[in-house]
């Protein structure tokens, strides 16, 4: 197994390295790393600016720079965090509490150079588990049928929607919305066409890019515009020898880095827990786990390297399930599948054997963005500091030209820019009305193969519903679903009775998350 | 200090009565119009079925959605900021800058090209900060067009006119 997983390995480093693909990675990763850092700006909203810049490239570079731009938006993230107390980033936001605090007390380039090598340590830890787990997913996906995959991808979608951010069943309600727009179109068994009204234009359904514009990008918007409250920059004077931590410093964050790593990948395990659960469980266990509980808060290196670890360890290993099954864990997972879906590729157990060059180009390309990122976010972090001066007032307009342009550029329809509209003013509803959206691109990129999935299944099961339960692995994955919604539902009324349990608290925050936490009003991303 | 406590005029003051009041409307649109297209049966499944059932759970969830706002709130738990759909200083002006602008770029944009377009776009966009001047959001749209003409136009080869009058020149 050692053997094949280095051979492949080898393979993607020769894909990766491939000066085209080296070149797009490195621009992803800058660009993740530049957008991280601006408040407002979440790893949806901008990997799906980006998005159509990847319309005219081969899918092997368009997938590493956009995913480069995901796992670079995370270093970028920290800094936003640690310097500036702004938790707009939300696996980010648990590194506020003792990352702001050590800058205040002067050691704030201590945190961020321990957080970049825990990043590295989570991420590296990330891909060898994506190298190792994902051929033998492969292997057990194989045997499965459309029953499955089915209940397979109603486990993914339940556990996405509830598990994210907001009210679990709101988080189901925005999934089947995601569904339904997904259905738009032409059907593809009968070739009838659904909720078009007329317009030839929705044949070909509803443009994944405006509906992730409209809901990212311009729903977000007009949430932000004229509310973001200046940034106190009064700690961003970070000189690079501060950086350096010291071997005190790189003892006491060993065993919390790997506490978080670990806690992390656990967390990618299970399906629809992003980042964000990841660095706010990972930041309890290491609270339990320490000996001066009480300090945290107060700017202890262990509560920014644990989480920090988490994120990153959790973010790599989302891609296991996103790439070997199909089936994204959250709606930035989605999105990549999405782009891969665009470039004409076919996401699902095939992927790794008949596209390897995408699959192993991946995984190597990984190792090398992280590297670049380590190398380039020390002496970067001053340049991206001094761009938070940047005033909203310049960044949303220029964005909305490129959700217009970008748009228009998926199909050179101008249709499809009056489609942003409608569902950017739809996705600014749901946002005042407490709905977080990202569900619904969930929903929305599974929607068709979940169909399609289920209407095969059906068919051989001669419209017996009961299949789904009758065959062992598809039942296994019912009962998944059962215990994830029976816990929701245990979970809710049991934190009705009585408040403020330990349990509730971590939920209370991975909830609401940002008010709690700071003091500043700040745009909340509704980014994974 | 406790006003009437009708479940009705408790029900109104509920975001969530409104949010499980437009999934319900949702639901039974999708439901609805779902239902004129075949439904078929289990084995053989027309195109009408998955997005009807779709539109009954949307629906069903709305109603359980409004049935959680039926549950009194504490007075001292009942905080009307939280319940509030508008946010504390609703910026009308903006919202609409915002949406005009995708609408502007597809008038002039298909009219007049690439150029107009974006300059368009960007410049009404620009207006809904409370402290645009017209200065500032003259300067800024031209430079994005500048770019954004280079950029996508020359780089990216979108194939959109730069400049034309009514679709042809």
């Amino acid at each position: 197994m050692i053997d094949s997983a280095v051979h492949d390995l080898l393979y993607g480093f020769s894909v990766a390295l491939e000066p085209h693909n080296l070149m797009w990675c490195f621009v992803g990763v800058l660009v993740g790393n530049m957008v991280g850092v601006l408040p407002g700006m979440g790893p949806l909203a901008t990997i799906s600016i980006l998005l159509p810049l990847t319309f005219g490239m081969k899918a092997v570079p368009a997938i590493l720079m956009l995913a480069g731009i995901l796992y670079g938006g995370q270093y970028g993230g920290a800094i936003c965090s640690i310097l500036l107390n702004l938790p707009c980033h939300p696996p980010h936001a648990v590194t506020c509490l003792d990352g702001f605090p050590m800058t205040k007390k002067g050691r704030g380039g201590v945190a961020l150079g321990v957080t970049v090598l825990a990043s590295f340590v989570g991420a590296s830890w990330g891909i060898t588990e994506m190298i190792f787990l994902s051929p033998l997913l492969v292997k057990a996906a194989l045997q499965f049928g459309p029953a499955e995959v089915c209940s397979l991808m109603l486990l993914g979608l339940l556990a996405g929607s509830t598990l994210a951010r907001g009210s679990p069943i709101k988080g189901v309600c925005m999934t089947v919305l995601g569904l339904f727009l997904g259905s738009i179109g032409t059907d593809l068994e009968t070739g009838s066409e659904r909720y078009t009204f007329g317009m030839t234009e929705l044949d070909d359904g509803v443009e994944l890019i405006a509906l992730a514009l409209g809901l990212f990008g311009i729903a977000e918007f007009m949430s932000s515009v004229n509310q973001v409250a200046p940034i106190n920059t009064a700690y961003t004077n970070v000189r690079l020898r501060d950086m350096r931590p010291s071997l005190a410093d790189l003892k006491r964050a060993f065993f919390p880095m790997w506490r978080g790593t670990l806690c992390g990948s656990l967390c990618s395990l299970i399906p629809g827990t992003g980042p964000t659960i990841a660095s706010f469980v990972a930041y309890a266990a290491e609270k339990k786990v320490s000996k001066t509980p009480e300090l945290f808060g107060t700017g202890l290196l262990e509560g920014v390297v644990c989480p920090e670890a988490a994120t990153h360890s959790s973010i790599q290993g989302d891609f296991i399930p996103t790439m070997s099954l199909g089936i994204p864990g959250d709606a930035v997972m989605a999105l990549l599948l999405g782009a891969l879906m665009i470039q004409g590729i076919v996401p699902g157990p095939q992927l790794i054997s008949q596209h390897a060059d995408i699959f192993w180009g991946l995984v190597a390309s990984f190792w090398i963005g992280n590297i670049i990122l380590v190398v380039l976010n020390v002496p970067l972090i001053g340049i991206w500091v001094k761009m938070l001066a940047i005033p909203y007032k310049f960044l949303y307009p220029s964005a909305m030209f490129f959700v217009c342009i970008g748009v228009y550029a998926a199909n050179n329809d101008f249709f499809q820019v009056g489609e942003v509209v409608v569902l950017g003013m739809l996705g600014y509803i749901l946002l005042r009305l407490d709905f977080h959206p990202a569900p619904v691109v969930l929903g929305f990129v599974l929607g068709p193969r979940f169909e399609e999935n289920f209407r095969r299944a059906m068919l051989i099961a001669r419209g017996n519903i009961g299949v789904f339960v009758e065959r062992p692995i598809s039942a296994f994955f019912i009962a998944l679903c059962v215990i994830l919604l029976g816990t929701q539902l245990y979970v809710r009324l049991r934190g009705t009775k009585k408040r403020k349990t330990p349990a509730d608290e971590i939920g209370g925050v991975t909830g609401g998350g940002t008010p709690q936490l700071a003091p500043q009003r700040v745009p909340a991303t509704p980014a994974e | 200090m406790r006003p009437s406590t009708s479940p009705f005029r408790e029900l109104v003051r509920k975001r969530d009565f409104y949010a499980g009041g437009l999934m319900v409307l949702l639901g039974l649109f999708i439901a609805l119009k779902g239902t004129t297209y075949r439904l078929g049966t289990l084995m053989h499944m027309g195109p009408g079925f998955l997005p009807t059932a779709l539109g009954v759970l949307l629906s069903l969830l709305g109603i359980v959605i409004v049935g959680g706002a039926l549950v009194p709130s504490e007075e001292a738990d009942f905080n009307p900021a939280k319940e509030r759909i508008l946010p504390e200083n609703p910026q009308w002006w903006a919202w609409f800058c915002i949406l005009m602008s995708p609408v502007l770029f597809i008038v002039f944009g298909s009219e007049f090209g690439m150029i107009p377009g974006t300059f368009s776009c960007v410049f009404i966009a620009a207006l809904g900060d409370k402290k645009a001047t017209w200065k500032g959001t003259f300067i800024l749209a031209s430079v994005v067009t500048v770019f954004g003409v280079v950029l996508f136009s020359y780089f990216l080869q979108v194939p959109m006119p730069i400049l034309t009058w009514r679709g042809g020149l």
